[in-house]
């Protein structure tokens, strides 16, 4: 009972804490990197409601969506063709290996060299990197696809497009998901970084000259705001997964009863 | 680089499917690799030399070769790597030697871990390049900048699968040892942290990838010297064959690092039964 | 109808090679109810697997109205020995049992139909919306059941289909199979464990011997029709056949003073009847 009700509250209390540490602790401070959590606030409602929200942050939302949205489109649909032809995957499987070992960022220079500065570059790149995760997920998932399973599916003349879309990909969707999660952080970090090296709109773009203008305030409100849009955006991407993959939670806990 | 995530599956040996089809004659061992990879280096000769991607973009696959062989013998680019690898380091390690005792604390007492998480929870999704600005005013434009930010990102990949191995432990190993009386610091030490080292060796991986990423990604857009300033320059000063040699070079080294890790894992891990499978 | 000509199957190669079926030659008559007993392991699975066209036999053929089986036919139904991993866990009980139906094209109505009729014959009318993890293993099972059912096959194939049920929905289920039976005149095979069940189901019982398994009698029930729990049970001819069939599989199952093992050396992949099992390998 005692147990319940404490861990209800006191992740609430921590959070209010901490904030009032913040907002308080910093109130009278005199540093110039670290402003009052108050000013920031005030800054804040200034900058991003609503004017700079839709030049800098919507954009921003856009590339990332068009380019995650690519990845996993184009990830998932390489993966079953590569998943279910082994000749195929040996084929491509150096290849494969090599060009998701390139550390994301060192990529930006090609993408920028190669599609300029403006939106298409941001997304191809955010693209181009989200891929990986999903393409090899994707083939874990589809070769794992349970051996019982796949004879029920033949046996029953389950087979072709209905066998793909009621059987594989339901099947390696819980794969499918975590390397969906691994491509979100990757597309969070090219965004911002993209927009950063390459930009003149965008969060990414704004925090880098406020710092480089010694817009202190500026700053500090669109770090926050990338705080929060990473964080918002991982919850809605939890809220996806967990409507999607309910019965995997399920059978999971069924299983894990049983032992 | 592509952070991984499950990884060793066993073959089975099913009924139905990998018997009894062996299908069209296939091509022995390595061969149909390293037949896709120079078909693929030749398209992108051809397409390069035949004028179909424009040269200045896409340079024929020989000049990029070639320019990777220039920077092998280049002192210079020896001098990249180990920035590079150092700021991968030093982050890498300052994120172990941080994530393993705070993700042991916060594993053991399930208190502690409510009374943080959501503080946990939302730092850990924030795209740790937004703090670079942050970083730039605070640390300057040096190596810490780049060791931080690798460091800050790799933590956050190391800390939440410590909490799930130390919560994962087996209750009756738990119950096992203190019969045996082994003392909290013991069941510590003999059973939690054993029980942990599988998830702590995946998430290192994962971390390793982030924290490569975090370096570079300070090379490039702080302005540190390594790697990833090298590729920039490369571009700007409009030399795309030695942006494609810097930027396969990165990749190799992406890949050495995975590889290496992956090697010692199995070494480490070798009771564990992923492991014990794959290796039957 | 379904024939099995001198079929025999080994799995693996090189070092690992497991000869699961040493040599099986058998015909399944139209509309019988045929059923498979032998010892753990000894290979009815992998019989029940080459029947279905599911697995490829090493040698021999199997075929189907005298045409070669080379993967599952359409009119044949399964039903896996691993009934709880061939659910589809992201499928409710019903999407489970339609599946094949759709694949089939039968239009929606008659699929519903088909899936909720077949629910209620194995008594789990009321848990078409629960998902097969919802259930304990014996219901999943009979949604297994239920879906073999509402595919209706000419040649419904089942591998130990009642393993995990308790002893009163056992009899039940067995009435179901036989009054199924008569009304849609399927043929059946069924594998069984339980000598009880494989008389009272049954018009013939194939008694395999050991892994590599081959046929070491077929033995004729003549039991009257229909079957009854009670009054077949008790007739005098069920006791003997029942004590024939564990007789035949005693003699396998038990195996027989060394002495006796190692002087009667069996001929590998021989479908002799007395081939003895001498200190095998399982
Ligand atoms: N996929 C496989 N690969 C290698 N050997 C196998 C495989 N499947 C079965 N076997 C072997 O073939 C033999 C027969 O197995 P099978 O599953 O057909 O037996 P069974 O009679 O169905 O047993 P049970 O009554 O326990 O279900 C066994 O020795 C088993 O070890
Ligand atoms: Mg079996």
């Amino acid at each position: 009972m005692t147990g319940r009700w404490l861990r209800v509250t006191l992740p609430v209390v921590t959070t209010v804490a901490v904030l009032a540490a913040w907002w308080f602790g910093s109130l009278g401070t005199e540093s110039y990197y670290f402003p009052s959590l108050r000013a920031i606030m005030d800054r804040f409602v200034e900058v991003w409601l609503f004017d700079r929200f839709v030049t800098d942050a919507l954009p921003s939302l856009w590339r990332l969506g068009a380019g995650f949205g690519i990845a996993v489109v184009a990830g998932v649909g390489l993966g079953l063709l590569l998943g279910l032809s082994a000749s195929w995957r040996r084929a491509t499987e150096p290849i494969v290996e090599f060009l998701r070992a390139i550390p994301a960022t060192a990529l930006l220079p090609f993408a920028l060299l190669v599609f300029g500065i403006g939106d298409l570059m941001k997304v191809a790149i955010i693209a181009l990197v989200c891929l990986w995760p999903v393409l090899l997920n994707t083939i874990d998932g589809v070769r794992g696809l349970d051996h019982t399973l796949a004879d029920t599916a033949r046996m029953y003349q389950v087979s072709g497009a209905r066998r793909l879309l009621s059987v594989v990909l339901p099947s390696a969707a819980p794969q499918i998901m975590a390397g969906a999660r691994t491509s979100l952080s990757l597309a969070l970090i090219l965004m911002v970084t993209s927009e950063m090296v390459a930009s003149t709109s965008g969060i990414g773009f704004f925090v880098l000259d406020a710092q480089r203008g010694f817009r202190i305030l500026d700053m500090w409100t669109g770090i926050i705001l990338l705080g929060v849009l990473g964080y918002l955006v991982n919850l809605v991407f939890t809220l996806v997964e967990r409507r999607l993959l309910r019965w995997h939670a399920g059978a999971r806990a069924d299983t894990a009863s049983a032992r | 680089m592509t952070p991984p995530t499950t990884t060793t599956r066993p073959e089975h040996a099913g009924p139905g499917t990998r018997d009894g089809r062996s299908g069209r004659p296939r091509l022995p061992g390595a061969a149909l690799p390293a037949v896709t990879v120079l078909g693929v280096l030749l398209l992108a000769e051809l397409v390069s030399r035949l004028g179909v991607l424009p040269t200045r973009y896409f340079p024929p696959a020989s000049e990029m070769f070639v320019a990777l062989a220039g920077q092998v013998v280049d002192p210079s680019f020896w001098v990249s790597v180990g920035q590079t690898l150092q700021g991968w380091g030093a982050g890498l390690g300052i994120a172990v030697l941080l994530a393993v005792p705070v993700g042991l604390a916060l594993g053991t007492v399930p208190l502690l871990y409510t009374a943080v998480r959501p503080i946990v929870e939302f730092l850990r999704p924030i795209p740790s390049v937004a703090l670079i600005p942050l970083v730039v005013l605070a640390i300057g434009t040096g190596a810490a900048s780049k060791v931080f930010l690798a460091a800050f990102a790799a933590f956050w990949q190391l800390l939440i699968p410590v909490i799930y191995g130390v919560r994962d432990t087996d209750p009756v190993a738990r119950d096992t040892g203190r019969a045996f009386r082994l003392g909290r610091f013991g069941v510590l030490r003999w059973i939690v942290l054993p029980a942990a080292v599988p998830y702590l060796a995946t998430g290192l991986r994962i971390a390793s990838a982030t924290a490569l990423i975090l370096a570079v990604t300070a090379e490039l857009v702080i302005g540190v010297p390594g790697l990833g300033g090298a590729i920039n320059l490369a571009r700007s000063a409009g030399a795309p064959d030695r942006m494609y040699a810097l930027i396969i070079a990165t990749g190799l080294l992406g890949w050495g690092l995975n590889a290496a890790l992956r090697a010692v894992e199995r070494r480490v891990l070798h009771w564990h039964p992923s492991h014990r499978e794959a290796a039957a | 109808m379904l024939e099995l000509r001198s079929v025999s199957k080994t799995y693996g190669s090189g070092a690992g090679v497991t000869p699961a079926i040493g040599e099986v030659s058998l015909t399944v008559r139209p509309g019988e109810f045929l059923t498979v007993v032998g010892p753990s392991g000894c290979g009815k699975t992998t019989l029940l697997k080459c029947m279905t066209g599911l697995l490829r036999p090493t040698s021999g053929e199997v075929l189907l109205d005298g045409r070669p089986v080379t993967g599952p036919p359409a009119d044949m139904a399964l039903v896996f020995q691993e009934y709880g991993r061939s659910l589809m866990p992201w499928s409710t009980v019903r999407k489970n049992i339609m599946l094949p139906l759709r694949a089939r094209r039968v239009p929606r109505p008659e699929r519903e139909r088909r899936a909720d009729e077949a629910l209620a014959e194995v008594g789990l009318a009321g848990f078409a919306d629960h998902y097969p993890w919802q259930l304990s293993g014996g219901m999943q099972q009979r949604v297994a059941i239920a879906r073999a059912l509402a595919y209706r096959p000419r040649i419904l194939v089942m591998d130990e289909p009642f393993a995990s049920v308790d002893a009163q929905t056992r009899a039940d289920l067995e009435d179901l199979v036989l009054r199924i039976r008569e009304a849609h005149d399927i043929t059946i095979v069924f594998v069984t464990h339980d000598i009880d069940e494989s008389v009272y189901l049954s018009d013939r019982i194939a008694v395999l011997g050991p892994s590599p398994t081959s046929v070491r009698e077929l033995v004729e029930v003549d039991l009257p029709s229909p079957r009854d729990q009670v009054a077949t049970k008790r007739l005098a001819e069920f006791g003997e056949l029942r004590t024939h069939v564990y007789r035949r599989i005693r003699r396998d199952e038990a195996g027989s003073p060394p002495g006796v093992a190692s002087t009667a050396a069996p001929a590998p992949g021989s479908a002799g009847e007395d081939a003895e099992r001498v200190g095998s390998a399982s």
